[in-house]
């Protein structure tokens, strides 16, 4: 009788990074349909505020999924550009989080939601001058520090600007990851919401980045309402599916960064799962032309 | 005022005005594009209360619980980037909020549901085998001054109204017209496995259960569940937080088991 060597094959859940795959916002109302179907999904991302609880279903089944994919843990609370010092009971839970689920990556945002004791909810603006950069900075080194790895910074979409900043919102990033050694994760709904809103040509505005540091790219629907000029003012609502616009724009990103992974967002109005593995597969399409 | 103080102080209060320091690049009013702003912290957090209050909005319906969630949301915003504690103090609110004043059970509704939340997200811990509880019950010599630990997600509420019959009457469609609310019922809410279970139980077994989770032995707690209650059953009251692997822990002086 033949004996089979034994294979040492990496399982998909345990690989270094994410994979250059699309991925998907995992959904607490699609847990058991994934792991009854474990469907083909390069990897899950999960709000790391939603699983700052003690126990219960949410651990089960995060855990359960995490022994077969590949997971990107997302900061949507840690407010890094807050006037006030971090949070550091948030910080240490957040390292709880990565100690136990060991996600391929985490990212949090350029923006606030925190003010003294109130929290707000929201990804709220920040002027782009040197003291904010500074801030800024500082506490990036500290969640870096603390997490002992690499963090990914996403750009923000924003409605309005700030009379006292003295640089672009770019030229801030890119002073930010020079800095800090952090990566980018490049939202390319964000970036089309912005230059709508702001007027600026979405193209010029990735071509300002440092795009050897994107490290994942977030694709999501918006809103569309108007403001007091009636002109068209785009609202980041991960409501939607993705824009004909915005698939276009990932498209020329990819000819620049090559192959990234790539989340599809979805918080409200949340479909069917099989609606999200559908824009999954439309993006995984767009990464394959670009591998080749 | 710092920056972030205008801003914070201008989202929560509607009627200030936006933020000086902001402008539109394009010339529009910079308060037509705040509103997003102020529109996101507001829906997000009443879209929260919602999620955890689904059947105190059903009482109210939706318009009259957005309104009052939205009263909230100004009174008390959250102070946790942990939105699935947020609304702790929500039931205390609707309690003094005179125009809910004619659905008087409408604060303890909230105060149940509250309790289904944290059971659902409470830390896991491993239920003691039904027999081995069994067992260890009909060996001990001296039963009274044996403690129990109970499963996190346990918690007792005590209502004038019939808070479990109008919570679970919520539950499916239709019929709920001959429901009457207006008599005292105590409510216990824990999380078997995965999934969060209600009962409505006496005010003897709420005693008794609190009593048990302040670490007090079981004569004791027996003790306390007759006085509130003198149809107080402790063999009923066991056998419901057994059959529902409520009970982790069970310690006599001598020995812990496990």
């Amino acid at each position: 009788m033949m004996t089979l060597f034994p294979q040492h094959t990496v399982s998909p859940a345990q690989v270094p990074g994410l994979p250059h795959r699309a991925g998907l916002g995992l959904k607490n109302e699609h847990f058991i349909e994934v792991l009854e179907t474990l469907p083909d999904i390069g990897f899950f991302e999960v709000h790391a505020e939603n699983y700052m609880v003690d126990g219960g279903p949410f651990h089960h089944y995060l855990g359960l999924i995490r022994e077969q994919y590949p997971l990107s843990l997302h900061g949507v609370g840690l407010s890094i550009g807050g006037e006030g010092p971090l949070n550091r009971e948030h910080l240490a839970r957040l390292a709880t989080l990565i100690e136990r689920y060991q996600p391929q990556s985490f990212s949090e945002h350029l923006a606030w939601s925190s003010h003294g004791p109130v929290f707000l909810n929201d990804l709220l603006p920040l002027a782009y001058d040197a003291a904010t950069l500074d801030r800024v900075c500082a506490h990036i080194d500290q969640v870096q520090s603390t997490l002992k790895r690499p963090m990914l910074l996403e750009n923000p979409s924003t409605y309005l600007q700030f009379q006292h900043s003295t640089l672009d919102e770019t030229d801030f990033i890119s002073a930010i990851i020079r800095r800090t050694g952090c990566g980018l994760l490049l939202d390319v709904n964000n970036v089309y919401v912005s230059c709508i809103n702001h007027q600026r040509d979405p193209l010029s505005y990735i071509d300002a980045l440092p795009l050897s540091a994107v490290g994942e790219i977030h694709l999501a629907g918006f809103a569309e309402d108007t403001d007091s000029l009636g002109d068209r003012l785009l609202i980041d609502d991960h409501g939607a599916p993705i824009d004909n616009a915005v698939w276009q724009l990932y498209e020329q990103v990819l000819t620049r960064t090559g192959p990234v992974a790539t989340l599809i967002e979805r918080d409200n109005q949340v479909p069917a799962f099989r609606v999200l593995h559908a824009e999954a597969q439309q993006a995984d399409g767009y990464l394959s032309q670009v591998n080749v | 005022m710092s920056h972030h103080a205008a801003f914070t102080n201008a989202l929560l209060a509607p009627d200030q005005p936006c933020p000086g320091v902001l402008f539109s690049s394009n010339g529009a009013d910079p308060a037509s594009r705040f509103a997003v702003y102020r529109n996101n912290v507001h829906s997000s957090l009443i879209s929260a209360l919602s999620t955890a209050y689904p059947v105190t909005l059903q009482l109210v319906g939706d318009e009259f619980f957005r309104a009052m969630a939205g009263l909230f949301v100004q009174t008390c915003p959250p102070t946790s980037p942990l939105i699935n504690e947020y609304g702790s103090a929500f039931a205390a609110f609707i309690q003094d909020f005179e125009p809910a004043a004619s659905v008087p059970y409408l604060a303890d509704v909230a105060r149940f549901e509250r309790l289904r939340v944290r059971a659902y997200h409470a830390a896991d811990s491993q239920p003691l085998d039904q027999q081995a509880i069994l067992q260890a019950l009909q060996g001990q010599t001296d039963l009274g001054k044996l403690s129990l630990r109970l499963h996190p997600s346990l918690a007792t509420l005590n209502s004038s109204y019939a808070v479990v019959a109008v919570w679970a009457a919520h539950q499916t469609e239709g019929a709920v017209a001959t429901l009457n609310p207006r008599h005292a019922q105590s409510a216990l809410v824990l999380r078997q496995g995965l999934a969060v279970k209600v009962f409505a139980i006496d005010r003897g077994s709420v005693a008794f259960i609190d009593s048990l989770n302040q670490g007090i032995q079981l004569e004791m707690a027996v003790e306390k569940a007759l006085q509130a209650s003198a149809e107080f059953d402790l063999h009923q009251c066991l056998t419901l937080l057994i059959g529902h692997d409520a009970i982790t822990h069970l310690h006599s002086e001598q020995k812990v088991l496990p």
